[in-house]
């Protein structure tokens, strides 16, 4: 596929997603420039998750196209949009709870193309990321706890050495300690280059992370503008996030 | 006293020693069907009416190898490649289009491929049964009867191929993909691993599966296009039994349900021992529906 | 249903009753016997679409429900003298309806594919005692009997001829057809009907969806056991072969084919799978089920809602 320079690495296009009757998503635009994270912020509900899994490919939506790379990407199935650069880690981490830590990085590890050496080497800079998951890596996903396993959601991800993630509220239900951790892990994966657009319901810790913000309301993008214009107690937050 | 004795006289050792190898043997090539049956159905909610057919079609696939080169061996290994091959085939074709559909039309489908296939047979090789010879005659003593060494020679097969297979899934990255699949699909997906062929590709394990197992059993009894309703049906009652997806337990069960009707053909017609393995499936169903061999949920 | 189609409808469904009453009296009696297995295999895949259609559970136990209809009118024939008509319909209802109760009981609980199977596997159960319980059943061979006169007791008794045997064939299966059709509108069928769309909503609403799942259950198996009584007499032997489970699946053949949720579907359905056979056979002998078979699959795939659903669609264009 042919990529053109001036293309953001994601740009989505009015899409309409329908979940059987429900009309969901109700012509959502996005874009991601390459290395940027983009916070995507909104109630529950509004389609957030929804906008992630469209362009993952998990859902097609009914209308509109997604686009990598200046390449229509629109209805390729999971499993291709994945081979291209883009990872997923959604919202209930959904590790393979059978799978010990080690085959679960396995599945994004074992590609084509990839050389020991490199793999070697995405091990342990996951392992490094997160040494707990060196110590549990012989152990089922599901005896993990909740923080462990959106670390290994998240290291997952990063085995398919992605341009992009896409990050489904990594913080929910975490300890503060764990937060933190969470927002060290952005941080340092936007050092690497890799996009990240994040979903999330922690406001303060997405102004701080991404360089612009888009807000949902009802299935449409309402509010677009750089973190920077925007503060925790702004208006426009309290009107489509506050209770 | 002299009731006790005359009890003790009465039961039928040697014919219990017998039936105890016989189900252990039955047992085993039950547990490479319902491995099968259990693998696809696990990971791809595909009840597999077919199973049956696939495994007589092996068997046929087996006499006509022998037929023409003489090496039981390579009519096993041909029979296994063949029909895992014919099996993705059929998959590709009949069921990725049903992918989504309800459940059901799964069952139909494979079920209209059952018939077709055992009509298919039916017109090719006529109703007469066909033998398989086994690769090799021979008893061996077991106190003072005879017991064929073949027999012994199908339960260490059928042993090595569920163990092959429990390897295969448990190492390498083909493994990882279909337990991963089978776990969670959408997010095998998102992982980059390539469902519909992973799916494509589990179908085609189960189908040689089957397959082997037909040209295993062969020698036992004649193969004939009728053969594979029996299995299917058994397979069906093994896999309920030992726990939907549950790979220890079918073949547990498999030869837990097998020994049962040996036992019981000691003292009934054969055609009645059937009927245990029913009484063991309704057993199951009304006091531990997810399964005999599955450690009770918490 | 709009007045409009009301009339169309009701027009349809007497112009096809006075050529079904008409048919002894103008076909070959091949073909007219044909007209009447058609209506009895009719009758009994509409007694399986209240459950496949209707509630949603897929049976594969019908064989033994019409077996038993089947087998209990042999009783009734070959143990009372004179033999007579209603007794045997009467022990043949008894029959099934039994089995539907013992099916039911095991496998209500049970949730699609288990449900599925273990229906399956129950008329499999009784395959194998009609076939080796030789003393009662007659086994392999199965039962024969005489035909019964049409009669009510009291006021007249006249043996049947191949016509009235059809005429008394399609008033049973009409009769059945209507109430059937009554049941299915009524609150009750609507409940069904919600069963199957979403059972845990059904449930969350406060439906007892056990009782109706029962009470689906013994109605499709009266009425399957009703046809099994109706080819007892028809053809005046009993054989195992009807409890196969073969006999189940081809009746969700007929269902599937003609279109599900339709009552009047499954008729369609076996019309077409028996004009099939039929035709097939002439080329292919007795392997046209490998044609039979592969139309049935590729009608899965692309016309799932059966010829009726795709009738349908075609006229609304």
């Amino acid at each position: 596929m042919s990529v053109s320079a001036n293309s953001a690495l994601i740009e989505v296009d009015e899409i309409h997603t329908y979940y059987g009757k429900s009309h969901i998503l109700h012509g959502v635009s996005l874009r991601v420039e390459r290395g940027e994270v983009v916070g995507l912020l909104g109630r529950n509900g509004v389609g957030k998750s929804t906008t992630l899994k469209t362009i993952m490919g998990l859902i097609s939506p009914s209308r509109g196209r997604v686009r990598f790379e200046g390449n229509a990407i629109t209805g390729l199935p999971a499993h291709r949009v994945a081979r291209i650069g883009v990872a997923y880690v959604p919202e209930d981490r959904r590790i393979f709870r059978l799978l010990t830590v080690m085959e679960n990085l396995r599945t994004g590890l074992d590609r084509r193309g990839v050389s020991e050496e490199r793999k070697q080497a995405l091990l342990e800079k996951a392992f490094s990321f997160f040494p707990r998951l060196a110590e549990r890596r012989n152990q089922a996903g599901g005896t993990l706890s909740g923080g462990e396993q959106q670390m290994l959601a998240i290291a997952r991800a990063m085995m398919l050495e992605p341009k992009i993630i896409l990050l489904d509220e990594p913080t929910e239900g975490l300890m503060p300690r764990m937060v933190s951790q969470i927002r060290d892990i952005i941080e340092v994966l936007h050092r690497e280059g890799v996009a990240i657009l994040l979903v999330e319901q922690n406001v303060p810790l997405t102004l701080e992370a991404s360089q612009r913000i888009y807000i949902m309301e009802k299935g449409s993008v309402r509010h677009h503008s750089a973190a920077s214009e925007l503060r925790v107690g702004d208006a426009v937050i309290q009107q489509y996030l506050g209770v | 006293m002299e009731h006790v004795t005359d009890f003790l006289h009465a039961i039928p050792y040697d014919q219990i020693l017998i039936q105890t190898l016989n189900g252990i043997v039955t047992g085993m090539i039950l547990a490479l069907v319902a491995s099968g049956l259990t693998l696809i159905f696990g990971i791809m909610d595909v009840v597999n009416f077919a199973h049956g057919e696939l495994f007589m079609l092996g068997a046929y696939i087996g006499v006509v190898v022998l037929a023409a080169s003489g090496s039981f061996w390579l009519a096993l290994v041909l029979a296994t490649l063949l029909v895992a091959i014919i099996g993705a085939a059929l998959q590709i074709t009949t069921l990725r289009p049903l992918l989504g559909r309800d459940p059901l039309t799964t069952i139909l489908a494979t079920f209209g491929l059952s018939l077709v296939l055992q009509n298919y047979a039916l017109w090719q090789f006529g109703p007469v049964a066909r033998k398989i010879q086994e690769p090799f005659t021979g008893h061996f003593s077991l106190f003072y009867l005879e017991y064929p060494w073949y027999r012994i020679l199908i339960a260490v097969l059928s042993a090595a191929i569920i163990g092959g297979f429990w390897l295969f899934l448990k190492h390498g990255t083909y493994g990882i993909w279909i337990r991963a699949t089978t776990q969670d699909r959408v997010m095998a997906q998102a992982m980059g691993i390539p469902v519909p062929w992973v799916h494509t590709g589990a179908f085609a394990i189960g189908a040689g599966m089957a397959a082997a197992s037909g040209v295993l059993f062969g020698p036992l009894v004649g193969v004939n296009h009728a053969m594979g309703l029996d299995w299917v049906l058994k397979a069906f009652i093994v896999v309920v039994v030992g726990g939907m997806g549950n790979l220890g337990g079918s073949i547990a069960a498999a030869i837990f349900i097998s020994l049962l009707e040996a036992y019981a053909s000691i003292w009934v017609d054969p055609a009645q021992a059937v009927i245990v393995s029913f009484i063991v499936l309704i057993l199951t169903l009304l006091f531990r529906p997810t399964g005999l061999f599955v450690p009770t949920p918490k | 249903m709009s007045k409009r189609s009301a009339v169309v409808y009701w027009t349809g469904f007497c112009v096809i009753l006075a050529l079904l009453i008409a048919a002894p009296l103008v076909l070959p009696e091949f073909w007219r016997r044909f007209v009447t297995e058609i209506l009895i295999w009719g009758l009994l895949a509409m007694s399986s679409d209240i459950l496949i259609g209707y509630t949603g559970m897929v049976s594969f136990g019908h064989s033994a429900f019409f077996g038993l209809g089947m087998y209990g009118a042999a009783a009734a024939l070959l143990t009372v003298s004179p033999p007579s008509l209603w007794l045997a319909i009467l022990y043949g209802l008894v029959g099934s309806a039994a089995v539907a109760l013992f099916v039911a009981y095991f496998s209500i609980r049970l949730r699609d594919i288990y449900f599925a199977i273990t229906t399956l596997i129950f008329s499999q159960i009784f395959y194998v005692l009609i076939f080796t319980w030789t003393e009662v059943t007659g086994g392999e061979n199965g039962l024969t009997f005489r035909r019964p006169a049409l009669a009510i007791p009291g006021l007249f008794s006249v043996p049947f001829t191949s016509d009235t045997l059809h005429w008394f064939v399609l008033a049973t299966v009409t009769v059945s057809y209507l109430i059937l059709r009554r049941i299915t509108h009524s609150p009750f069928g609507m409940v069904l009907q919600s069963i199957r769309e979403n059972e845990p909503r059904t449930r969350a609403i406060g439906y007892a969806v056990e009782r109706y799942k029962m009470v689906a259950v013994m109605l499709s198996g009266l009425f399957a056991g009703l046809a099994g009584v109706l080819y007892a007499i028809q053809n005046r032997f009993a054989a195992p072969d009807f409890v196969y489970f073969l006999v189940s699946g081809e009746t969700v053949i007929f269902n599937v084919m003609g279109g599900i949720g339709t009552l009047v579907g499954p008729i369609v359905g076996a019309a077409f799978f028996l004009l099939l056979r039929e035709t097939f056979s002439r080329f292919f002998t007795e392997f046209y089920l490998i044609p039979v078979g592969i139309i049935f699959i590729v009608m899965i795939i692309f016309m799932p809602q059966g010829l009726l659903g795709f009738m349908r669609r075609w006229l609304n264009q």
